[in-house]
Formats: C-alpha cells, structure tokens, sequence
C-alpha cells in the first residue's frame, strides 16, 4: 500500500487522551507550525528541524521520522479502547497542515481500518490543502484564537482572515466542526472578544459546538528547556468562576452548545 | 418501573455523628478478652483442645463488658473504647510485650495502652508462655526454611503470629435458620453418631463444641437486649427510647433465629461478622455477596411496605461505620506491612448467581451509595463486573471512584470464574464467588483459603543468584554457579530458577508448620459451624473441615525481576556492553551510591581489626570513617556506574506495551506461580500464588539490595502486578496492556493491579463514560483486577505536610483503602511516586 510509506515528522504519540475528541483517543503530534502563539504549551512542536530540548536536566531529542505503517501499529494497539468508548485517533501538532502528504495519507490509513479520525488545526492553510483530508476527516478541531486580526497576529505571528475564510469554507463542506478558543488572559479574555468568536461561530450555520479551553502553564518548564523565552510568564490561568462567566456569554448570545475545556 | 433504582438516597444525619464519635481518640488496647480466655484456659488443662476453645470463648462473651454506642441502629461492640481491639495471646504475644512502651508512637498504626493495661497483660502473658501457635510452629519449621526467614527471603509472619482469617461464613445460612437452627443441625448430626464410629472421639467433641459456643453466641446477644432495655428505661428523649427498644427486640430475635426483616437481617449479620473476630483475630474476614444474602429481605420488606429505602440505606451506612470499628494491634514491622488500621473485610457487589444471570440488584447500588455516605476504608467494597454488568452500575462504582477514596475494586468475572474452576471448585461455586481480603477469590461457605500465608520477595533469589546462594556469609539458597563463568542468559535464568524452586520448598514448609499448629492450638469451632462441611465431617476448618483447601502465599517484585532479568539479558549477552563481573559489582557497590555504603565499609574494617585482636579506639574509628567517606566520594567506577544506570534507564521496561519485555515479564511470574502450584497443604488442599503485595512491597524493598533494573538498595519494589513506579509512562492503557499479557489464570489467589487518576480525567458523565470503557476494555482482555487512586499530586504532598487538615483522606493502598495520613512517612512517597495518569 503506498500510503504505508510515506514518512512524516512527529514529536510524540500520547495514549489515553480523553481531552481531545469524543471516547478514549490516542493522539499524534506532528511537527511543525506556521503559528507562533505566545502561550503554546508546545513549544518543541513549532520547528519543523529537530532539535533538542533538556528534559528534567538530560537532553532530549524532539522530532523523529516516521512511516504511516509505524504510526498505525502504535495507533492500532488501543483499538479496542476506541472500540468500546467511540474513541479514535486525533492529529494535532505544530500543525497537521504544515505536513499535507503526510497527514493525507495517515488520514486515509487510519479510515482503511475503520477507526474514528479527527485533526486539531490551526486552518491557515490554502484551502485545497485542507480539501485534500475533509474525505478522510470525521471530526474537525479547529481553533479560533480572535477576531481582530491585528491583535491576532500580535500573539501569534500571523493573521486571522485566512484562517476565517476556511472556517466558512470548511463548515460548508459538511464536515463535522467543533471550534475551540484557547482563553488565555489579557488576549481574548473579556466578554466581548469571546461573544465575538461565538457569534462568528454562529454565523457559519453547521457549527453546533464550541470549546472553551483554559490557559495552563504547564508547557512553562519547555522554554526553559529549548533556552527560549516564556513571554507569559507571571500570567496567572484564570479562575473557574472566570471561566464560568465567559461560558455563560457564549450560552446567553448564541444557540450553542458550550463546554469549558476539551 | 425501572429495574434498578440508580439514583441518590438521602443519607441520614446520625452516619456523621456515629464517624465523629468513632475517630475522637486514638484507639486503645483493652485486656478484658485475654484475661477471660487465660481464666477459662487455667480451668480446663485437661480436657480437650476443641471444648477449650468453646469454653474459653463462651466465657468470653457471657464476661466481657458490653457497651451500646450513642446514635447506634446496629448494635455489637468488641471493645469498650470506638476501634479499641482486644488481644490474642494463644497466638503469640511476645511482640506485644516488647513493643508496650513503643506502640503509642510508632509511625505506623499506633495504640494507646494504659499502665494498668500493661500489667493485666503482663500477668497474663505468663500463662502463654511455651503455649502459642507461634511458639509451635516455629518448633516445627524446617532449620533451612527458619533461615530463609531470617534472611528475608520470605516473610510468613501474618498467620505466625496471629489467627488466620480470610473466610467468608455463611451469612446466608444464619440469616435463614439463626443459631437455633444450628444447634439443631449439629444435634441430629450427634444424634447420628455411633461411639463406635472410627471418627467418634473428635466428631462428637467438636460437635458439642459448636453447640456450646452457638448457645454462648445467643446469650451474647441477650445480654445487649437487656442493656438496651434498661438504657431505654433511663432515657429521657423519645424517639432514642423506641429506637432501644427496637434494638432489644432484634437482640432477642437475632441471631438466635432466623430473621424475619431487613433490620433484622442487619443485626444478626453484624453479631456474626464481630464475634467471629472475637473468636480469632484473623483479618480479611470478608463479609462476601452481602447484596445477595441479604436481599430476599429487602425485597420482602419493600414490598410489604415495611421499610423506607432511606431506613434501609440508613442500617447499611450503620453496618458500613460499624466495620470501622472493629480494629487489630499488630507487631511494628506488619503494622508497616498492613499500613491504615486495616481489617481487610472485604464486601463485594454485583457480578452473576450461581446459574450465570446477572445478579446485581437495588442492594449492589446501595452498597455504593453507603461507601459515598460514609467514606471510609471499611468495608474494602469491591464490585463484579461480567459482559452482562449493567452499564449504569458501573457508572454509579465510577462515581465512587471519582471522590478518590479508592473504592471499589474492580473484578473481572471473567476470568475468574474459569481460574476457580481450573482449581477444581463447580461452576456453580465458581460463579458464586466472593473476594477476601484484598484481592483473594474463593467461593463463600466452603473454603479455607489460607489467603494470605507468606510475601514471598522475588527479587532476593536474583540475589542470591550473583552471590551463588550466599547471604551475609551464610549459604541460604542453592551453591549455583559463579555468575562470571556464565556463558549464556539461559544459563543465568536457570540458575535464578533453581534459587526459586528451592526457596519457594522452603517457604511450603514454613506455611504448612503453622497451619498443623494452628490445627493443634487453635481449632475454632465457631468459625467451622459457618463453613460446609466442617459439621457432617466433624471436623474444623483448621483441620480440613471446609470443601476447598488452598493456601495462597503471593510472590512480588515481578516487575523488577522482568526488568533486572532483560537488563541482563540485553546488556551482558546480546549486546556485551557491561561485562558480569561489572555488573555484580556494581550492585555489590550499590551503583556507587554513597547511601548507607560508609557504614558498611566502616564496620566491615572495623570487623577485621577486632578480629584480629586490635584495640579501637574512638579516634581509630573517626579516621577510618574519613577514609571510607573519602573512598566513597572517590570510587573510581562511579563514572562508569552512572553510565550503566543510563544504559539500564533506555532499556524498554515491562509496562509500556512493548511486547518482549512483557512476555518476559509473563514467563518471569511462572518462576514462582508455576512450581507453587505443585505443592500440597495438610488440609488436603493445593497451594496456589498470589501476585500482590499488600503494603509490604515498600518495608520488605528495605531489606532487597540493589536489583539490575537500575533499583537501589532499599527502595520499594514493585507493588503487585503493576509496573516499577515511574516507570510506565505510556499511559493507563499501554500499562493495562502490559499487565493483561500476565497469566492472571494461574495466580488463582489474586493478582493487584493499581492505577492512579487524576480527577480531570474522570470529570462529567463522559469522563464516567470513558473511566468505564477503560475498565471494560482491560477486562476484555482478561485482566482479573484494577483499582484506581483519583488524587492529584498536589493534595498528596500537601497532606504530607499538614496531616491534621486531611485526617479523613482516604487512599487506597495496594489493595484496600486507608487513611493517608496514618501510613509511614516511606509509604506515602511510594503512593505519590506512582505515575499520575490522565491530566
């Protein structure tokens, strides 16, 4: 099988995610980003280069290349948790369209033997990229950071109107989309910033979920490890009452459906 | 309607208070039991064993101070003073004795014991002396088996120095026909005897020995339906008046005959489960399918409109406090092995009947709502779980699991009713089963398991494997060949083999000592008239009475022993990295580690000298303290040493899914369950293992030097089945995928398999939902137990600091549950060591 072969870069492959998509899911984190937000707690998924990174005090090397047939056998061992939970399998990253071939063909595999797929992505990508996976694609995870694209590209190195447009594109394609909004403080924390992506939301007509999901610093000890910068450090992660309130704009403005983390 | 009623019941004001009253002091240590059984032994010298023991045990209940606690629905207490515990002394009192002055304050489990106290005890210890089971079956044991003992190969201290336990009696069968009903049986059983009959002489003693102790048992509970009585006459509020009064009635009913309603049922239940403690101080005295004997009464009661649900909830939540009250003194260095005041009585819901339906009821919900209302360690509540399991009690035991008291346990109906079955018991029996103690399957009623007999630690024999079976100087195993000859890894595991068969003959030999002296000593025949079938045979549980014998020693360190083994195999002979001289040296040298080798050295030099008539002096051993501290500093291989620890550290360890070392592990545990199981016990039984540890992994890894998994020198070896701590980092799924490739059938006593969770992966029904699928998934296949801790990291350490603010954490520990913050300060670290899975 062809899609077998083709190789790709990824970072880490986590087991029992139960955050990050419907049932029990394995998720596999694909290296590489064209974003470079503030607060992600990925920092070693941003390069596409490996690169090495100190992990509680030794050298780690992050980024490592594989096969779809070797992502599939690491895939394949928690089937039967799927099975049972309606589970599956999520790409997340960096970002999934920074690797199209690759991320294409795992898609496609992962359909071949009848698992649940869904990505988490960022969309700022050409649409036709992203055509390529929606036949492989049962879930769409994507991400909407802001409205004004100013801002938005203050916090993570790009703008926002290509990201808009494929939202619009992707929800008409009937493809199940759930979006979710990474709440990170003194970015897009206030009622207005969150009741603007609802309504966005809203707007795109196919779209009944959306996540809102806490800033954490857990990613913290990572730039410290790759001798980068932390620009948020001393950004407290916002209280669950604050949380609460920013649900409660989305459910009052807007007919859908809210959670509060994945 | 509904089948099941799966929803919340109101809990009742009275289960806080009855808590409150219960863990107001610190438990205490009474006399009145040791000094009645010593004044009805001094009475009988010359009869035989079976009617002391009945005499002795009806003169404890016609004598011993009897108190009704305020608030109580269900009555029945061992001890004056909330989880005081009575003392043993016909199984051993020695430790007792030496610790009177330490037991206050000892870190693990401490006892208050008054002056007073003390002297009672110590005036009746000179009595026992020459006279404990303890005392016997240590003049039994082979001289080889004492000095395996000694040098910690295994420990049989749990049934050497206390009553064995772990059985679960019929309830049903007191419920149906109370003690009347009993004596009957065993009158027309004596009425069959002939003296002539070659089983005559023993058949009628024990016989006449139940009958005794069943009458003694009626007049017990007579004695708390008059102090109810005339508490009801002084008390001044209202509805405690009727309450007493009803209480005096139950006494007077149960468990002289059968009951006639739930709360009936309550009361007779708590009398058996109490005074079959009095009788012995075993532990793991498994109140069992309390949801099915206890049923019929329910349903009768409910439909005849005789009881609410909330009271019967309410008597359950009673019974749930009251097994908390219940308590047992042991030696230091079990009280570490059995951290958290435990008892072990291990209550189990769901699961199928006798005919393979499923059998969960309104009661199996019930007894999880009671664990949620009263939250506390006991019972140990367990739960069943088959494909046919309704999907909503599951979620009802997730919710459980959720609040992170560590309850239930999780077992898998699947796999061990066939493993029963292999055992030789019916599958009726089999489906019926029931678990004992932490983690021990056995069919109720008919089994003397002997559950709980040794910890046997795999990873000494790898010990003595590099030392050719020597021990601080002394051959303990077998001579086997210098490890540095070696050619081949085969050549290494078979030496390990041949340490084992050997050791684990020794350790049989050990186990069945004490059973023959507990058989002498301490035959109990009320116990025995609770267990098929001791009454038609005539014979104890201790002698052979029950249907099934086993006994079940459990091995552990399986984790270790795979990872040392594979090191081994990978680093010395396939890619010839370390050579075995290196190796062996290094664990001589503890991987250069400084802990504790200044001392060994020190003493060592200091040996010498004296050995060679030199005089010390304070100053000579300064100096050579200097030196052996400069020496350690400066090993020269100590470079080289963390370099292999390294190397050991990137080798794939059991645990995370990769299939050779997990094949390894699996054959690594037929070291020990395969040459066990050929043995047989003087009960007529087999011997079949175990594979958990209790809590001992963490003392008896003190006393393991440093294992080539990259272990060090006396820190905790693995627990149970579960991998290393720490060392599974792939996830609670590729952890359950490792331990599943365990043979589960063959460790027939009970494997344990611990998880730990943090809550945010159990958050809202589809947290529930997953935590649920996860359990069914590793069952599917063929895992036989998990059990889950849900705490974050955080809480443990803060506990850690503030034990006063966490006086209620509940944590389950290797198979049962305890208060956190009364394990030893090691232990606690082992559990907040353990991989937190899911964030």
């Amino acid at each position: 099988m062809e899609s077998l072969k083709v190789k790709g870069r990824i970072f880490d492959i986590q087991r029992y995610s139960v955050h990050d998509g419907p049932g029990i899911r394995t998720v596999v984190f694909l290296k590489g980003c064209f974003l470079r937000c503030k607060w992600c707690c990925n920092p070693e998924s941003q390069n596409f280069n490996s690169e090495v990174m100190k992990v509680a005090g030794k050298d780690k090397v992050i980024g490592r290349d594989v096969t779809v047939e070797e992502v599939l056998e690491a895939v394949l061992r928690d089937r039967s948790y799927y099975f049972k939970s309606g589970g599956g399998v999520t790409l997340s990253g960096g970002e999934v369209l920074f690797q199209p071939d690759f991320t294409v063909a795992l898609l496609k595999t992962f359909k071949e033997n009848g698992l649940h797929t869904a990505i988490e992505s960022s969309s700022f990508a050409k649409f036709e990229t992203i055509e390529r996976l929606l036949p492989y694609l049962d879930l769409y995870l994507m991400d909407i950071k802001h409205m004004d694209s100013a801002k938005h590209k203050a916090y993570t190195s790009q703008p926002n109107e290509r990201i808009l447009e494929n939202a619009k594109h992707i929800a008409a394609s009937g493809t199940s989309l759930i979006i979710r909004v990474p709440v990170i403080p003194g970015f897009n924390d206030t009622e207005e910033e969150i009741k603007a992506i609802a309504s966005f939301t809203e707007s795109l007509g196919t779209v009944e979920e959306i996540h809102l999901l806490p800033y954490h610093r857990l990613g913290q000890d990572k730039y410290e490890g790759l001798g980068r910068g932390y620009d948020l450090m001393g950004i407290e992660p916002l209280k669950e009452e604050d949380m609460e309130k920013l649900k409660q704009v989305v459910v009052r403005n807007t007919r859908l459906k809210c959670q509060i983390g994945g | 309607m509904a089948k099941y009623y799966v929803g919340s019941i109101t809990k009742s004001d009275r289960i806080e208070k009855l808590k409150e009253d219960l863990f107001a002091n610190m438990p205490v240590i009474e006399a009145d039991r040791a000094i009645l059984l010593t004044e009805s032994y001094k009475q009988t010298e010359h009869e035989p064993i079976i009617m002391r023991r009945a005499k002795a045990f009806a003169h404890i209940l016609k004598n011993i101070p009897i108190t009704i606690r305020d608030n109580e629905l269900i009555v029945g207490s061992s001890t004056k003073a909330p989880r005081g515990c009575q003392v043993f002394p016909e199984f051993s009192f020695e430790w007792l004795e030496a610790e009177f002055d330490t037991i206050a304050t000892r870190s693990a489990d401490p006892f208050y014991i008054a002056d007073e106290t003390k002297a009672q005890l110590h005036e009746v210890y000179t009595y026992w002396k020459g006279k404990t089971t303890s005392e016997l079956a240590a003049s039994y044991m082979a001289p080889e088996a004492l000095k395996a003992i000694d040098h910690n190969i295994f420990t049989v201290g749990n049934y050497f120095y206390n009553g064995v336990g772990h059985v679960t009696v019929q309830y049903d069968k007191v419920l149906a026909i109370g003690y009347e009903g009993i004596i009957q049986e065993a009158k027309e059983e004596l009425a069959k005897c002939h003296v002539y009959d070659e089983d005559y002489i023993t058949k009628s003693q024990l016989l006449n020995a139940i009958i005794l102790s069943c009458e003694a048992v009626i007049e017990y509970a007579e004695r708390y339906a008059r102090l109810a009585l005339s508490l009801a006459d002084e008390c001044q509020d209202i509805n405690r008046k009727k309450e007493l009064l009803y209480i005096a009635q139950n006494c007077v009913n149960v468990p002289r005959k059968g009951a006639t309603s739930f709360y009936e049922a309550c009361q007779s239940f708590w009398f058996v489960q109490m005074l079959l403690q009095v009788e012995s101080s075993g532990h793991s005295i498994s109140p069992g399918r309390f949801d099915q004997y206890m049923y019929p009464y329910f349903k009768k009661d409910m439909e005849e409109g005789n009881i609410t649900r909330e009271l019967a909830q309410e008597l359950m939540d009673c019974i749930w406090v009251k097994l908390n009250d219940l308590n047992k003194a042991r030696d230091a260095a079990s009280a570490e092995g059995f951290a958290g005041y435990s008892l072990f009585q291990n209550l189990i819901a769901g699961g199928q009947d006798a005919d393979g339906n499923d059998a969960t009821n309104d009661l199996s919900f019930m007894c999880i709502e009671a664990s949620m209302h009263v939250m506390l360690p006991q019972p140990s509540l367990s739960v069943r779980v088959w494909n046919k399991t309704p999907h909503e009690f599951l979620i009802k035991a997730a919710e459980l699991t959720r609040t992170g008291i560590g309850l239930p346990a999780y077992y898998n109906d699947e796999v061990i009713i066939p493993s029963l079955t292999n055992r030789g018991l019916t599958l009726a029996d089999a489906r019926d089963y029931n678990i004992i103690g932490c983690v021990e399957p056995q069919k109720a009623g008919k089994t003397e398991g002997w559950h709980d007999a040794a910890f046997f630690n795999m990873c000494r024999p790898l010990e003595l494997t590099f030392s050719s079976g020597m021990d601080k100087g002394v051959l303990v195993g077998v001579q086997t060949k210098d490890v540095t000859q070696m050619t081949t890894f085969e050549e290494f595991y078979d030496a390990y083999k041949t340490q084992m068969n050997y050791l684990i003959g020794l350790l049989v030999n050990a186990d069945n000592a004490i059973d023959v002296a507990h058989a002498k000593r301490c035959p109990l025949p009320f116990l025995s008239c609770m267990v098929d079938d001791c009454i038609k045979r005539g014979k104890t549980v201790q002698e052979g009475g029950a249907i099934y014998n086993f006994t079940g020693p459990q091995g552990f360190g399986i984790a270790n022993v795979a990872d040392s083994l594979y090191a081994i195999k990978k680093l010395v002979f396939e890619d010839k990295k370390v050579t075995m001289t290196e190796f062996k040296k290094a664990l001589e040298e503890n991987y250069g580690q400084p802990e504790g080798r200044v001392e060994e050295l020190t003493k060592a030099v200091l040996e010498d000298l004296m050995a060679q008539g030199a005089k010390i002096t304070e100053e000579d051993i300064a100096k050579i303290c200097a030196v052996t501290l400069e020496e350690v500093k400066n090993n020269p291989n100590k470079k080289r040493y963390e370099e292999l620890l390294d190397r050991i550290d990137e080798l794939p360890k059991f645990g995370n899914d990769i299939e050779e070392v997990d094949l390894f592990a699996r054959d690594v545990a037929y070291t020990y369950t395969r040459p066990l199981e050929t043995f047989k016990n003087p009960r007529g039984g087999q011997f079949q293992a175990g594979l958990y540890p209790v809590s001992a992994n963490v003392p008896l890894g003190k006393q393991t030097g440093a294992t080539p998994d990259g272990r060090l020198k006396g820190k905790p070896v693995a627990d149970g089945v579960s991998p290393t701590a720490g060392k599974d980092v792939n996830g609670p799924t590729a952890t359950a995928n490792s331990v599943s490739k365990l043979d589960h059938y063959i460790a027939s006593n009970g494997t344990l398999f611990n998880q730990k969770f943090h809550p945010s992966a159990l958050k809202g029904r589809e947290g529930l939902e997953k935590f649920v699928a996860l359990i069914r998934t590793y069952f599917e296949q063929k895992g036989s137990h998990v059990q889950f801790n849900v705490v974050n990291r955080e809480t443990l350490l803060d506990a850690q600091q503030n034990p006063e603010n966490y006086k209620n954490l509940v944590v389950r520990v290797a198979g049962y549950s305890a208060l956190f913050t009364t394990l030893s300060r090691s232990l606690q670290d082992d559990i907040i060591n353990r991989t937190e899975q899911g964030f």
